[in-house]
């Protein structure tokens, strides 16, 4: 039947993360202000590199070596570096970065660990046990440490540093779901599903994936903070995003060479990653109540 | 020939044997009750007829559905069956149900299953079926979650799933011990139109005996993982004639004449279940027994007693006690 064909992803459909109706849902967001906050935040981030791809003030690449380093003006709000290009452009066309790399990031994670920790719940016995132990493998080796050695080994890019991240990941993913999809599959409506008559793969997609999905989605969105931040490290050290395309990370690189000519160099591509890790994580910790009305009071 | 016929069925927790050997069948459009207190295996049984024992416990023996021995076929062809041919009702429709899907959504499920229908079908459908378990205006109770629903609407719902491929047999463990008394009689007289119009043959679990008699054609009785006793409903609980079932129904009686009891609560008898694998070795009751004697070390056969078939030593005879304060009176 076609249940089988699909692979373990969140459909929408699954994605019922009310357990209650849309209405008290809209009431819990608003009594968790933390999550609210962070919701805001990381939306500015996702809107803000839309509305660059089509607009910003000036071409982020554009130089303009006469108006060089030029400071806070009507004509560039946040300034322009040492080429003369706008600071506003490139802080704005940073967030298509940002958003790029922390969603490929979560997306490889979550595309691996997700299906590993679902298999490793249902199979358990030996194989379950396999797939934690190579989780564990993979998480004694440091993130960061992973994506230095693949730019080393296949060159540096975005995209080879948000795949090294996303795998160096997947232990969480992996560990997060068998542990929630085992309590799941524990209850008696597994049982009931089963007595119907529904097969193990629909059965972790229309019946654990749901019931697992508000863990993982807080997961992914830890996850999006920490590949941001690790991101930027790698753009920082010159490991990630190639020059001229800009980015937060190598815009604070940039900086470093004219802190006395203008300070705010630094602090604008700084205040993005501050807002981006902050809102994230607040979303993070403050969707916890959001879904699990039991959870706060 | 019986629908379902199940011959020395036994399930095992590694070395440690939990159902011994049990043999029953059921009927097309027959009501059976399997009464027992709680530990008596009574689950265990209907799990390892539908096949969905748990990870560590192990089924021997055969499973007739419809002349087909379902231990030995396929996974697949099982699946094909659950739902299908055979299905199961369970004791809490708050855990039994999906919290995270809609009621009609998950009724339709057993249709997507097994009907091959679309999403749009299977709500079509569904809607009826809800119709059918006494849920007005499913249009509106469709969209709510299992939580939203009382208890009596939740445990509807699972039957209206149990029943939505018309099973040929249905087994109901302790379908209404989690309601009450008012809502109880409902789902019972519900449970009872649905089987009668799908001429579904049903095994009815529970420790309460008000309800059996009320429900059943015939009654087993298990105790410590054995069948001791079956009949039919009236013979056996006018004259019960193993010792352990004949408590059952004397304390039944108590708890019905002593009006503030909650009807439905566990029946008292003298000493209490022995936890897993302490049951005595020979007949299990030996240790609550006030028949018991040294020939009761040695597990008696079930053999033909009268109205009855019984595996006892030494059996209450025939005219003991007072027939006319039995339940069901
Ligand atoms: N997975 C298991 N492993 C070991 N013992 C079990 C397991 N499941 C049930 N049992 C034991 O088997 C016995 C019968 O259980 P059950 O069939 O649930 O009884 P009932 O439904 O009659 O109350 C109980 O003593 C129970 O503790
Ligand atoms: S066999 Fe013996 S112990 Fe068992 S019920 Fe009969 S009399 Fe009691
Ligand atoms: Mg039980």
């Amino acid at each position: 039947m076609s249940e089988g064909a699909v692979a373990l992803t969140l459909e929408p459909e699954g994605v019922s993360l009310g357990r209650a109706d849309d209405q008290s849902l809209r009431r819990r967001w608003a009594a968790s202000p933390s999550a609210l906050i962070g919701l805001i935040l990381v939306l500015l981030v996702f809107v803000t590199a839309l509305i660059s791809l089509v607009w910003t003030p000036y071409p982020p690449l554009a130089v303009d070596p006469a108006h060089n380093l030029s400071g806070m003006s009507s004509s560039h709000l946040l300034g322009t570096d040492q080429y003369g290009r706008d600071v506003l452009s490139r802080v704005m066309s940073s967030a298509q970065i940002t958003v790029y790399a922390g969603a490929l990031a979560v997306f490889i994670a979550a595309l691996i660990g997700i299906p590993a920790g679902l298999y490793a719940a249902w199979r358990g016995g030996a194989p379950g046990e396999a797939v934690l132990r190579l989780a564990d493998l993979i998480y004694a080796f440091p993130a960061l440490l992973a994506a230095i050695t693949l730019s080393a080994a296949i060159g540096a890019s975005t995209t080879t540093a948000m795949i090294a991240i996303g795998i160096a990941y997947t232990p969480v993913f992996i560990r997060v779901t068998r542990s929630n999809a085992l309590l799941v599959l524990s209850s008696e409506y597994i049982l009931a599903a089963r007595s119907y008559g529904r097969r193990p793969l629909a059965i972790m997609r229309r019946h654990v994936l749901p019931n697992i999905s508000a863990t993982i989605i807080i997961q992914m969105t830890l996850l999006f903070s920490l590949a941001i931040l690790a991101e930027a490290a790698l753009d920082y050290l010159g490991l990630g995003t190639n020059p001229p395309t800009a980015s937060w990370g190598n815009m604070l690189q940039d900086s470093q060479n004219y802190l006395n000519k203008d300070v705010m160099l630094s602090v604008w591509p700084g205040v993005a990653i501050f807002l981006t890790v902050l809102g994230s994580n607040l979303l993070g910790d403050g969707l916890g109540d959001v879904f699990d009305p039991r959870r706060k009071r | 020939m019986p629908v379902l016929s199940v011959r020395d069925l036994s399930v095992r927790a590694g070395d440690l044997p939990l159902v011994h050997g049990v043999s029953f069948d059921l009927s097309a459009g027959e009501r059976v009750g399997l009464i027992g207190e709680s530990g008596s295996g009574k689950s265990l049984t209907a799990l390892a007829v539908m096949g969905l024992l748990g990870k560590g416990l192990t089924a021997q023996g055969q499973v007739l559905f419809e002349g087909q021995d379902l231990m030995s076929t396929t996974e697949k062809r099982r699946c094909q069956l659950r739902g299908n041919g055979l299905s199961m009702v369970f004791q809490e429709p708050m855990t039994a149900l999906n919290p995270t899907m809609r009621v009609g959504r998950q009724i339709g499920e057993v249709l997507r299953v097994h009907r091959n229908l679309g999403k749009r079908a299977a709500r079509e459908q569904a809607r009826g079926l809800m119709e059918r378990v006494d849920i007005p205006d499913p249009v509106h109770y469709e969209r709510h979650y299992p939580h939203q629903l009382s208890g009596g609407q939740r445990q509807r719902i699972m039957l209206a799933m149990a029943t939505a491929c018309e099973p040929s047999v249905i087994l109901a463990d302790e379908p209404t011990t989690a309601l009450d008394v008012t809502v109880q009689s409902r789902m019972l007289e519900l449970m009872r139109k649905l089987v009668a119009e799908q001429n579904s043959a049903l095994l009815l679990i529970t420790h309460d005996l008000a309800v059996v008699s009320e429900m059943s054609d015939r009654i087993l009785t298990m105790y410590g993982g054995h069948i001791v006793e079956s009949g039919s409903t009236k013979s056996l609980l006018d004259h019960p004639r193993h010792p352990y079932t004949s408590a059952l129904v004397a304390t039944s009686n108590a708890v019905t004449v002593d009006s503030k009891a909650p009807a439905g609560a566990l029946p008292m008898i003298e000493g209490s279940v022995p936890a897993t694998g302490q049951f005595p070795t020979g007949c299990p009751f030996r240790d609550r027994c006030p028949r018991a004697d040294e020939k009761c070390a040695v597990m008696p056969p079930l053999e033909p007693l009268g109205d009855q078939v019984v595996a006892c030593w030494h059996p209450v005879p025939e005219n003991a006690g007072d027939p006319a304060s039995r339940v069901g009176a």
